[in-house]
């Protein structure tokens, strides 16, 4: 067997491993309606570290997510209160997004400057941003929200009376990493983002546009923290400028729990996903437990990381060893 | 053999701030030729491959592939001329597969989707027609494969864009001779093919067993283009370290002492190696005696001093410091057996720019104190004043910061760093190198004046006047092996000269005084 695979099997060992204790403490935890939710809930998180994942293949690392993800709620709810179509409100949300994005990759790339400075700036900069527009906690009220996504969940199962439906938060997790999948691992951009992650002199001497693949990883980072910030206003139905503190590490561990090395060139979206699915699931057996401390789940998670850390350095150095 | 003319390259001018690195330099290459570009250290043949592929733009002249002229912006322009380049250390991805190393950037698609079946066959293709003798994994990733490997690697990939001219710069410095031969084979192979290759290499076995014509550069200028087989490698050796044959033979005579011999020895190695670095070698380091490297870039004269400082692991091989058996695994350990080595490159490894005087020549020993024994500041001042006085440095006062000094001044310091630990074994590694005459002069004195104090000192240096006028013997290298030890009479640059350049290893070793 390859033993490159062998961080995403070990994810993957750990997530059933998680899911079947759940099942054998807790009565009903393996059922369809908690593997939907734990999609569903989620959703945002995952969403954030598809484009994080890019980010770190690339050999980057981007902080500015969660407070795009906060600036993204509270423009959505401000302009549709303001009378804005929510549909055009998150087209506007996602194109500012993109082109925040950039911005922050044309830094990196044409000054040379390290992305974890870049994006902090970026990270600061968001946040104020959102705290302009409005400070205090805004509801969305219309009909697009209370009628038309919820129309969109769509009904799998019945399980006696009711109705087991994947909500359209769930969806839009599943459409980001199938379409981060193809486009990791299917595409020219893709595979140019990996050989800049394992070798940027390298790459550049080999034809790939350096520059230019940088700028659309951070784009593309941006594009997917403002599209888990309109994921947020869908199940939430507000916006809120100070929320989501800290998020942008929840998107990192998930990354690297998943398989993505912090030092780039290796990584996999379907990776980034189960590392999302552990931290919810770690999440949910908290709530299932209901006596536990919520911050336990953090202390796991921590665990989890130096686990995973570990395992990273080990292949590495005996990858280095033959 | 060779057909018309596939590139040329006419009057090309580069220069970097402070240097001109090539002064109108023409070279040509023919279709079915394996043209070697031969040179010492900054001759400018690196310079020359990077204007060619669009690394460094160049300052003037002109080029041109199949007499259509070209000016490539970027390694990705030159390719789509034809142009193909495998560096030094491959430069190919570490993390991605042998099989999209060979096509990164150029995959296959349909609607932007790579159609990886299509890239499999190209890459297979590829790799056909080098005509391995085994066969190389597609899907191994690459850092798994052999730097051989790696190589072939990059040759496919150069295969694949239909490549007609092959760049292959220092090629086999990391190979071993069969999977050197494997190349040479395939680079027979290509030109059969009619592909026109230029072979930038320091090994000058190797230059003679492939290549049709050579063309020596020196200091950034053309020395000329010679067919390989009616240029003499002492011709050879003498063109490209600037000595005309004659003229080499009537150099004077060293003025440096040789050696007395029952000194006591601090070093004795027997068989140390490193695979892919430098082969066993046998070598004693006296007390009071000033040893010598000798050897064209690259024959593993900087190598033999990271073994002997503990950067480098040997792995086969004795060593034997004052006779117990002792092998230094790493600078700390090597400081701790009385060893002391000032880097070849002072700017990368050396100063430390922004501390003063003071700082950089009570580092080392505060480094052998350990972190928590602090050198008193009246101490400290005190060894700074004596070795400033000492070894003349010219500065404004101890706490200048040394990025404010001159080059050799900067050099002394860095020796001052080393003489205040009361090293044992000094190793100089280029000790003059960027440094002005009258400064050049000084070092050299105070190497002989540590040597009559009683230290033992490695000298290197590319400067074989500088070795041999300071040594008190000298160990010939000639790619990575010791092909000669030469003291007494038979240390002379005309003789290391011969021996370097001599076919036979045998009559070298015949003059040598063991």
């Amino acid at each position: 067997m390859n033993s490159r695979y062998l961080p995403l099997i070990i994810t993957a060992l750990v997530l059933g491993l998680l899911l079947a204790a759940g099942g054998y403490f807790f009565n009903n935890f393996l059922s369809l309606r908690v593997f939907i939710n734990l999609f569903g809930d989620n959703a945002f998180v995952g969403v954030t570290a598809v484009g994080m994942t890019f980010v770190i293949i690339s050999g980057g690392i981007d902080l500015s997510v969660a407070s795009v993800i906060a600036f993204t709620t509270i423009f959505i709810a401000q302009t549709v209160q303001d009378g804005m179509h929510p549909l055009l409100s998150m087209t506007f949300a996602l194109m500012l997004g993109l082109l925040f994005g950039a911005i922050q990759g044309w830094f990196i790339s044409s000054f040379n400057l390290p992305p974890f400075l870049v994006t902090l700036a970026g990270m600061f900069f968001a946040r104020g941003t959102g705290f302009i527009i409005n400070d205090i906690s805004l509801a969305i009220k219309h009909s697009f929200y209370s009628e038309t996504i919820r129309g969109l969940a769509i009904p799998v199962a019945k399980v006696g009376r009711a109705v087991v439906r994947i909500p359209f938060t769930a969806q839009c997790l599943i459409l980001f990493i199938i379409g981060g999948t193809l486009l990791a691992a299917f595409t020219r951009f893709g595979r140019n983002v990996y050989a800049i992650g394992s070798n940027e002199i390298s790459a550049r001497l080999m034809g790939v546009p350096v520059d230019r693949v940088k700028i659309m990883v951070y784009a593309l980072s941006g594009f997917c923290a403002t599209a888990a910030g309109c994921v947020v206003t869908f199940y939430m139905q507000s916006g809120n400028s100070s929320s989501f503190v800290g998020l942008e590490m929840d998107a990192i561990a998930a990354a690297v729990i998943g398989g993505t090395l912090l030092t780039g060139g290796v990584g996999w979206v379907a990776g980034t996903l189960m590392g999302v699915l552990i931290l919810g699931t770690i999440q949910s057996l908290i709530t299932f437990q209901g006596s536990l401390n919520n911050w336990w789940a953090k202390i796991f998670i921590g665990s989890l990381l130096f686990l995973f850390i570990s395992v990273q350095q080990l292949l590495k150095h005996r990858l280095k060893g033959r | 053999m060779s057909g018309e003319t596939l590139l040329e390259m006419r009057g090309i001018n580069k220069t970097f701030p402070g240097v001109q690195a090539l002064k109108n330099v023409n070279f040509a290459l023919r279709r079915g030729q394996i043209h070697a570009l031969m040179g010492e250290n900054g001759a400018g043949k690196s310079t020359l491959i990077k204007v060619l592929t669009g690394v460094h733009p160049g300052d003037g002249g002109a080029m041109s592939v199949e007499g259509k002229a070209i000016a490539p912006a970027s390694p990705r322009e030159a390719e789509s001329c034809g142009i193909s380049t495998v560096y030094q250390e491959v430069n190919l991805i570490p993390h991605l597969t042998v099989r999209e190393n060979i096509c990164l950037g150029r995959e296959d698609r349909f609607a932007g989707i790579i159609r990886w079946g299509r890239v499999w066959k190209r890459a297979r293709k590829a790799l056909d027609r080098l005509d391995l003798k085994f066969r190389i994994n597609l899907d191994a990733q690459l850092s798994d494969c052999s730097i051989a490997v790696q190589q072939m690697v990059a040759i496919a990939r150069a295969l694949d864009i239909d490549a007609r001219i092959l760049i292959l710069d220092e090629p086999t410095s990391s190979l071993d001779e069969a999977e050197a031969e494997e190349l040479f084979r395939i680079m027979r192979n290509l030109r059969e093919q009619g592909m026109g290759i230029v072979f930038v290499t320091h090994f000058l076995d190797q230059v003679y067993r492939v290549s049709d014509t050579i063309t020596v550069l020196r200091n950034g200028e053309l020395v000329g283009e010679f067919p390989a087989a009616s240029l003499p490698r002492l011709e050879l050796v003498s063109k490209m370290v600037g000595k005309n044959v004659d003229e080499v033979k009537k150099l004077e005579k060293r003025v440096a002492v040789t050696t007395a011999s029952g000194r006591k020895t601090v070093v004795s190695a027997r068989r140390l190696g490193r695979k892919g670095s430098i082969n066993p070698i046998d070598f004693d380091l006296k007390e009071g005696e000033v040893t010598g490297l000798a050897g064209l870039l690259g024959s593993g004269r900087s190598e033999i001093a990271n073994l002997l400082f503990g950067v480098d692991a040997a792995d086969s091989g004795e060593m034997e410091i004052d006779g117990r058996k002792a092998r230094p695994e790493s600078p700390a350990m090597a400081m701790r057996f009385g060893f002391a080595m000032l880097t070849e490159d002072r700017k990368f490894s050396g100063i430390i720019p922004n501390l003063s005087l003071r700082e950089n020549i009570i580092l080392a020993m505060q480094a052998k104190l350990g972190p928590w024994r602090k050198i008193p500041p009246r101490k400290a001042n005190e060894i700074a004043d004596q070795f400033i006085k000492a070894l003349d440095i010219k500065t404004p006062s101890r706490e200048q910061q040394l990025k404010n000094l001159s080059g050799g001044n900067q050099q002394k310091v860095i020796i001052a760093r080393w003489l205040a630990v009361h090293p044992r074994l000094l190793i100089l590694d280029e000790p003059t190198r960027g440094i002005d005459v009258g400064a050049r002069a000084e070092i050299e004195e105070l190497i002989q004046k540590l040597r009559e104090e009683g230290m033992s000192l490695l000298l290197i240096s590319s400067e074989l006047d500088e070795v041999v006028r300071n040594s008190s013997r000298v160990i010939v290298l000639r790619d990575r092996e010791k092909i000669a030890e030469l003291s007494g009479d038979n240390l002379s640059e005309q003789n290391i000269l011969h021996v370097i350049a001599s076919q036979a290893t045998e009559d070298a070793v015949k003059e040598a005084v063991q």
